[in-house]
């Protein structure tokens, strides 16, 4: 019996049966992979040649091709798949892959999008987001090198992202004449490594990119491999989380009011399944309705189930907005303000704990801070690490807390409700990826201790409105100097006032703390706190601290009230200040003798909009002082 | 059901994109969406009626018209337009039309830079908006396929693929400081096939210009060029051929080229595409400059 090519096939059931191939389209089982290997592995060659055999380049792709295999390929002269797939400019002519590509393609059994990414370790954030929506992981290795350092990255960050399927394509293999040995020996130490990951099957399969074998079918060159060719196993994972047999959340997304009639929730459901009548808890408020209706474009459904995007309407008038989850009662997420979380980190500035970020859920934006970073995950050789930060690339167990409670579940258990990224509040970048772990329940044990005496009261006593003069400025640039002169024309005013001096603090509260970044930080934020109390017992605080970093005095400021921050910036030129050397620091700095030194190898911030700005080069210490007083009695008569 | 059961193909990259669009109305101050009347476009507009209802679309519509799209796109536009209520705003580069701007005087490079990249410019600058929905798809070319679904622009409208933001999940940054704004592609993850599979399960109405019919052409470097109006100037021997034509896209008429073909319902385009082998940006004439020349517009500001 003679059976027809898949293709040939195809092209029948097109012609003749359109309706039903579309049909078969339509229900055709879906993946989501990611490849990942390191520069010269053949990855890019891997895809284009699935792209290749799948049948989805076309004639005008595949004469561009050819032609741009002649002009850059390195195939000398031989069609170099990997051409197909490096878009950017940049990659064609460093021959790498820098960015994560999406690629889509199909065969008779199931339609792939294929997340493309860069497996250099400066890359790592551009893997974790491939990894982010991929239900499985291509690893490949070659085999000539066997596993390498990268390797055991890749597998890493794939794991860390959620992904339970492993395909250990060991590659070039017709580089190492076909060995069952070579393979053997691959496949037995990466079993070995795998066993401190949390894979659900990993599959290993010996192969050549570039020659075809054991791609599409088994190759037979290789006939001591019994297992099934590269894209019969990715037909074949079952990658069915049972999203839809979870408990019922949908996070809502946006308040449907087209009229006063009509209120709706609109969302996309993250588990479970929803029916008119079934009973929700919103949350983090707690109220509880009854599902009314499932509202949608093409009419109102009987149930609606994970990953549709639904509009609910309740049978009850109660507060929805954007940022609650809707849940089922009975098996209702987690509610909180602090968590343990992994995070991967991708900014250019490092985290820093203490450092107000954004938190951004599925439908939430909270602002809030990493308050502790436990310890970095090694994420080559998956040891745990002492630090105070992450740089760019680096995976850490961190705390975090947050102005406001989220509803939430472990990533492990429901990637939707447990997933968060981390912005930076002034450039706006995305710097980080979370992955939450659990709640941590501190938060409801340690309550705000309300007491009849208050500021305000406070404040009267003593006559003045409470306010916090915030100086910064480079070192030597004359905040001490100044401040000094504004808290004696204070004290004569009968003014009660107290002057945080940066030194002074440094030998006491703040003793434990040097001059790295982190520290810098967390020496702001206490210094922040204790002026707050100080405002809160009515006084006027002086500060008078290099504070570098725009985030942390914004970070200050955000803590008072508007009216009681006033940031004074003493603007010195560097050179002035090099030339005082009070303290001989500069000349340290100079020396090497001190890093770390602000205005040397540690950045200086200048204010954007400071509120009062004293251009110290045009004026004495004491008329500096008295354009500060000048300002408070004027912002006195604001208030 | 069983515990396998996966939505639908469609269904899946119907509610991903809805999931992006109400996202972008429920973050941005003043979105806008780019409604280039195409067939793309069309399952856009389809997906943001789905996304709102019973609401209607919270944001209005940007046409950036060359003056010289087809006169059908036009005709579709208002009649579009006017049947769904929308809020539709089209844009035209005066400073082009003054200076008599056309792909035949111009060339298409300075035709398409004025009329659709500098008008596009023009017109967002205009409006403020900070968020424009495109219909942009990553299967279209190269580097559409490493470009996010929400995609920065620097106060000058910029591209910058090598400082992207990380997109992870469906969780989309759209922070952006006050002249900055975002791109946003919500059909980032369909592919041809998809589209025109949804237009058909959908029944989304489409520019007569996509089904096949007798239309005057010449034959120009190898593209099949409609006579679409008198404003195109034949060159000696050339006489306009009436031929069994449609378009795979739809642009400015003197760059698209047309196919030959018999297809005249969108059963009959999906079974000749199916069975063809040829890529659909092959008919514009704006790809071939060079190697990565889409890339270099997109960094231009170009959609």
């Amino acid at each position: 019996m003679t059976t027809k090519s898949y293709e040939v096939q195809q092209s029948e059931q097109i012609t003749n049966d359109i309706e039903g191939y579309l049909h078969d389209q339509e229900h055709k089982n879906f993946l989501r992979f990611i490849t990942c290997g390191s520069v010269d592995d053949g990855k890019s060659t891997l895809i284009g040649r699935l792209l290749y055999d799948s049948k989805l380049i076309f004639e005008d792709q595949m004469a561009s091709l050819e032609n741009d295999s002649k002009k850059v390929g390195t195939q000398g002269g031989d069609i170099d798949f990997a051409l197909l797939v490096d878009g950017l400019a940049a990659e064609r002519e460093q021959g790498i892959t820098i960015d994560v590509a999406y690629r889509f393609f199909a065969t008779d059994k199931r339609k792939f999008i294929v997340a493309d990414t860069p497996g250099h370790e400066q890359y790592t954030r551009n893997m974790a987001t491939g990894a982010s929506s991929a239900d499985a992981a291509v690893i490949l290795i070659d085999a000539r090198k066997g596993i390498l350092t990268q390797t055991r990255r890749h597998s890493f960050i794939v794991n860390l992202l959620g992904i339970r399927h492993a395909v250990v394509a060991v590659n070039k293999m017709d580089l190492m004449d076909y060995s069952q040995e070579v393979f053997q020996n691959i496949e037995a130490e990466y079993r070995e490594f795998a066993e401190n990951l949390d894979f659900l099957t990993i599959t290993f399969v010996p192969m050549s990119a570039l020659k075809g074998d054991n791609i599409m079918t088994p190759s037979d060159k290789m006939p001591w491999h019994d297992g099934p060719a590269f894209m019969s196993v990715l037909e074949n994972i079952d990658v069915a989380r049972k999203k839809a047999e979870k408990p019922f959340r949908m996070p809502v997304q946006w308040v449907n009011r087209p009229n006063l009639d009509f209120r709706g929730f609109s969302g996309t459901i993250s588990s479970g399944t929803v029916k008119p009548g079934d009973t929700v808890i919103v949350l983090p408020s707690g109220k509880v309705s009854n599902v009314k209706s499932i509202v949608t474009y093409d009419g109102n459904l009987d149930q609606a189930s994970a990953d549709q995007a639904v509009t609910l309407t309740l049978e009850d008038e109660i507060d929805v907005s954007r940022g609650d989850v809707i849940a089922e009662i009975n098996q209702r997420p987690e509610t909180t303000d602090q968590f343990q979380a992994h995070i991967i980190w991708m900014g250019e500035q490092p985290m820093l704990p203490g450092r107000p970020y954004l938190i951004k859920t599925t439908n939430k934006t909270v602002a809030g801070e990493i308050s502790a970073l436990k310890h970095k995950v090694n994420v080559n050789s998956l040891e745990h690490e002492a630090g105070k930060t992450l740089a760019l690339n680096e995976v850490g167990l961190c705390n975090i807390s947050l102005d406001e409670a989220i509803a939430f579940e472990a990533y492990r258990d429901n990637p939707a409700m447990g997933a968060f990224i981390v912005i930076d509040k002034i450039s706006n970048a995305t710097v980080g990826a979370g992955m939450i772990d659990f709640g941590l329940r501190r938060a409801t044990n340690v309550h705000w201790q309300a007491v009849d005496v208050d500021k305000t009261a406070r404040a009267e006593q003593k006559r003045q409105k409470p306010v916090v003069l915030w100086f910064t400025g480079l070192s030597a640039s004359g905040k001490s100097t100044i401040a000094n002169l504004v808290e004696k024309k204070l004290h004569a005013l009968g003014k009660h006032t107290y002057l945080l001096d940066g030194d002074n603090v440094r030998h006491g509260l703040n003793r434990d703390l040097g001059f790295v970044d982190a520290d810098r930080v967390e020496n702001i934020r206490r210094v922040g706190e204790v002026s707050k109390l100080m405002i809160d017992a009515g006084l006027i605080v002086l500060t008078a601290f290099i504070s570098p970093f725009r985030a942390e005095r914004r970070m200050v400021r955000d803590m008072m009230e508007p009216h009681e921050f006033i940031e004074v910036f003493v603007d010195t030129p560097l050179e002035i200040c090099e030339k005082r050397d009070p303290k001989g620091l500069y000349k340290k700095a100079r020396s090497g003798e001190i890093k770390n030194f602000t205005g040397y190898d540690s950045p200086y911030e200048p204010p954007e909009r400071a509120d009062i700005h004293l251009h110290t080069a045009e004026m004495t210490a004491a008329e500096a002082a008295d354009a500060v007083i000048a300002k408070i009695e004027e912002k006195y008569q604001e208030v | 059901m069983t515990s396998h059961t996966q939505l639908a193909h469609l269904q899946r990259l119907e509610a991903e994109s809805i999931h992006i669009m109400r996202e972008v109305a429920a973050t941005c101050e003043n979105p806008v969406m780019l409604y280039s009347i195409g067939k793309d476009s069309g399952v856009m507009m389809h997906l943001a009626l789905k996304a709102f209802y019973p609401s209607k679309l919270p944001f209005p519509i940007l046409h950036v018209d060359t003056t010289w799209k087809f006169r059908e796109m036009i005709e579709f536009r208002e009649k579009f337009a006017a049947e769904h209520q929308l809020d539709l705003i089209t844009h035209i580069n005066q400073e082009g039309v003054a200076m008599g701007m056309g792909p035949f005087s111009h060339g298409s490079a300075v035709h398409t830079d004025v009329m659709k990249t500098q008008g596009l410019k023009q017109a967002l600058d205009k409006y403020g908006f900070d968020a424009a929905f495109g219909g942009a798809r990553r299967d279209e070319e190269k580097s559409r396929a490493k470009e996010r679904i929400f995609s920065f622009r620097s106060a000058q409208h910029r591209w910058d693929p090598k400082s992207q933001r990380p997109e992870l999940w469906n969780i989309y940054n759209n922070r952006i400081q006050k002249g900055e704004s975002m791109r946003v592609f919500p059909l980032s993850n369909w592919t041809e096939l998809d589209i025109w599979q949804y237009i058909h399960q959908e029944n989304i109405p489409i520019v007569p210009l996509y089904l096949a019919k007798k239309r005057p052409v010449v034959e120009r470097d190898g593209m099949l060029v409609m006579v679409d109006d008198d404003r195109m100037p034949m060159k000696p021997g050339e006489e306009p051929e009436m031929k069994m034509v449609r378009f795979r896209t739809l642009g400015c008429y003197p760059l698209t080229g047309a196919v030959e073909s018999t297809a005249t319902t969108v059963i009959e385009i999906i079974q000749e595409m199916l069975l063809t082998k040829t890529s659909e940006r092959q008919g514009r004439a704006i790809d071939k400059d060079s190697n990565a020349s889409m890339e270099q517009k997109k960094q231009e500001g170009y959609f």
